[in-house]
């Protein structure tokens, strides 16, 4: 465990010293503060805050994620050499990772807040950055999972990439078609289920539960509200989204340990 | 006493065969050369040795310890690899600092070679911006910082100059004196004639020879270790004592 520390303390810095961070933080400032100045109130801002984040979150989380990882293999060749189990390596590299990307995100959302907002809607920020907080941990994990099972570096970026179209692009059209084509048929369990197989479906679900935005909710939104009611969806969703972290990273975990490198 | 003992090692890559039921026992306080052609093996052996890559089958013990039991053998062990891959964007000094600190023991660290190699003039450059010999010097540092009692070297000559080979060549001649078991790859003959008591012969993932310098040259009926060494790489097998005899006539 100290070890996983130390390793996480190294890679941290090593994430830090990068420019694409640092642009990553100054994206959401400038982007919340450019919102608060347009207008609308907090609950606005986060609204239209949260159809940026679910797309810039995973994208970004995913792909720095993992070229950090390509180009951070000679430090895990080097580590491995050392009494170091695989297993802190892993733990040390997904901290050191996550924690920064984290770190830019929940700095870049809230000082905008803590200068502009009154502070009414105080709820919907704090779910806002779990949501976002969440989403990146997902997507850390995912990037693992590309570069753990792919050793060529094209092809894991491919699966990256095509994992985030998936998930943040093709995944409510689908559901759109599935909805459109099966609507002679009762609905409401099977939506519920796609929505918990998508994190980026479930990040929504926890804001807009909140917001009372059920417009912008989507088709499977609206399901998951409707069985689970507002406060008990919100926690639900959160534990569905801790599950998403663990499932991808205890894959990734394994295929690490019993890697040839 | 052997230092490290492999029981029937076999290793597949895919549908290549990298390691055939490899089994030797190398003896502690002795250098020893694992010699064969490109892509026999003896990468493989090496990684597999140091826990990098994991056997299908077999077991390998360092120091009496299984190596898949838990990772604190490595305490006793320096590895350099074949190609010195290292973190591009931190300094030397930064490498260094950032081990040892992993390591957590920063008493009894021996940075004899950064003088012999004089590396101090490097201290602050970033490693990416290193030659790849410089590089190699880095990681022979790094193999011989914490002190271990056996040392794992898979080429390490290969990019060094003549003067850095021949300092390199002297510490280990040091550390044999001081009772480390040395085990080491290459090509170059006159090296492995200057340095190893034992030779372990790899073909095609199968081990051939395994025993004394001596008794490899009685056994191939050759004078030179290079001659010895072509003639199982062209024959693919160790000549039989019969064929010894008919050749000495």
């Amino acid at each position: 465990m100290r070890q996983a520390l130390k390793i996480a303390k190294y890679e941290m810095l090593n994430v830090l010293k990068s420019r694409w961070i640092v642009l990553y933080a100054l994206f959401f400032m400038a982007m919340t503060s450019a919102l608060f100045h347009f207008g609308g109130g907090s609950a606005r801002v986060a609204l239209s805050l949260l159809n940026v984040l679910l797309f810039v979150v995973p994208l970004v989380s995913i792909l720095y994620g993992t070229m950090y990882l390509y180009n951070g293999r000679d430090f895990a060749m080097l580590l491995l050499a050392q009494p170091i189990r695989r297993r802190s390596l892993f733990a040390g590299m997904y901290l050191g990772l996550a924690v920064p990307l984290v770190i830019c995100f929940v700095l870049g959302v809230s000082v905008p807040f803590l200068v502009f907002d009154d502070g009414k809607n105080a709820v919907v920020v704090w779910l806002l950055l779990l949501a976002g907080l969440m989403t990146t941990l997902i997507f850390t994990a995912f990037a693992f999972w590309c570069t753990t099972c792919c050793d060529e570096k094209v092809r894991g970026f491919s699966v990256a990439l095509a994992l985030w179209l998936f998930l943040a692009v093709l995944y409510d059209g689908l559901v759109l078609v599935i909805a459109f084509a099966l609507s002679d048929y009762p609905l409401d369990k099977p939506m519920l289920v796609l929505a918990m197989a998508n994190p980026i479906d479930l990040a929504r679900i926890i804001i807009l539960m909140k917001l009372d935005a059920s417009a912008l909710m989507g088709y499977t939104g609206a399901v998951f509200r409707e069985f689970f009611g507002s406060a008990k969806g919100i926690v639900i969703a959160i534990v569905l989204m801790g599950v998403w972290t663990a499932l991808p990273l205890v894959v990734a975990a394994r295929s690490f340990a019993r890697k040839d490198f | 006493m052997s230092a490290i003992r492999v029981k029937h090692l076999s290793k597949r890559f895919g549908k290549l065969t990298v390691l055939k039921d490899f089994s030797t026992e190398i003896a502690k306080g002795e250098i020893t050369a694992v010699v064969g052609p490109n892509g026999s093996g003896k990468t493989t052996l090496i990684k597999c040795l140091v826990g990098l890559v994991q056997p299908d089958s077999g077991e390998i013990f360092i120091n009496d310890k299984e190596v898949r039991s838990d990772e604190s053998y490595r305490r006793d062990i320096g590895y350099m690899p074949q190609v010195a891959r290292l973190p591009e964007n931190l300094k030397v000094r930064e490498l260094l600092a950032m081990i040892k600190d992993v390591r957590g023991n920063i008493e009894a660290v021996d940075e004899e070679l950064i003088s012999d190699f004089a590396l101090q003039k490097e201290w602050d450059k970033k490693l990416g911006a290193l030659s790849g010999g410089t590089r190699q010097k880095v990681t022979a540092v790094i193999a011989f910082l914490f002190n271990p009692s056996i040392l794992i070297l898979d080429e390490p000559t290969a990019g060094l100059d003549p003067v850095a080979s021949a300092r390199f060549k002297d510490k280990l001649l040091r550390e044999r004196a001081n009772g480390k078991t040395i085990v080491l790859t290459s090509h170059i003959v006159s090296e492995i004639e200057e340095l190893a008591e034992s030779v372990v012969f790899l073909l095609e993932g199968e081990k051939k020879f395994d025993g004394k310098v001596e008794a490899f040259l009685a056994q191939t009926g050759e004078t030179r270790l290079e001659r010895a060494i072509a003639k199982i790489m062209t024959n693919g097998n160790l000549p039989t004592a019969v064929e010894v005899e008919v050749m000495k006539v």
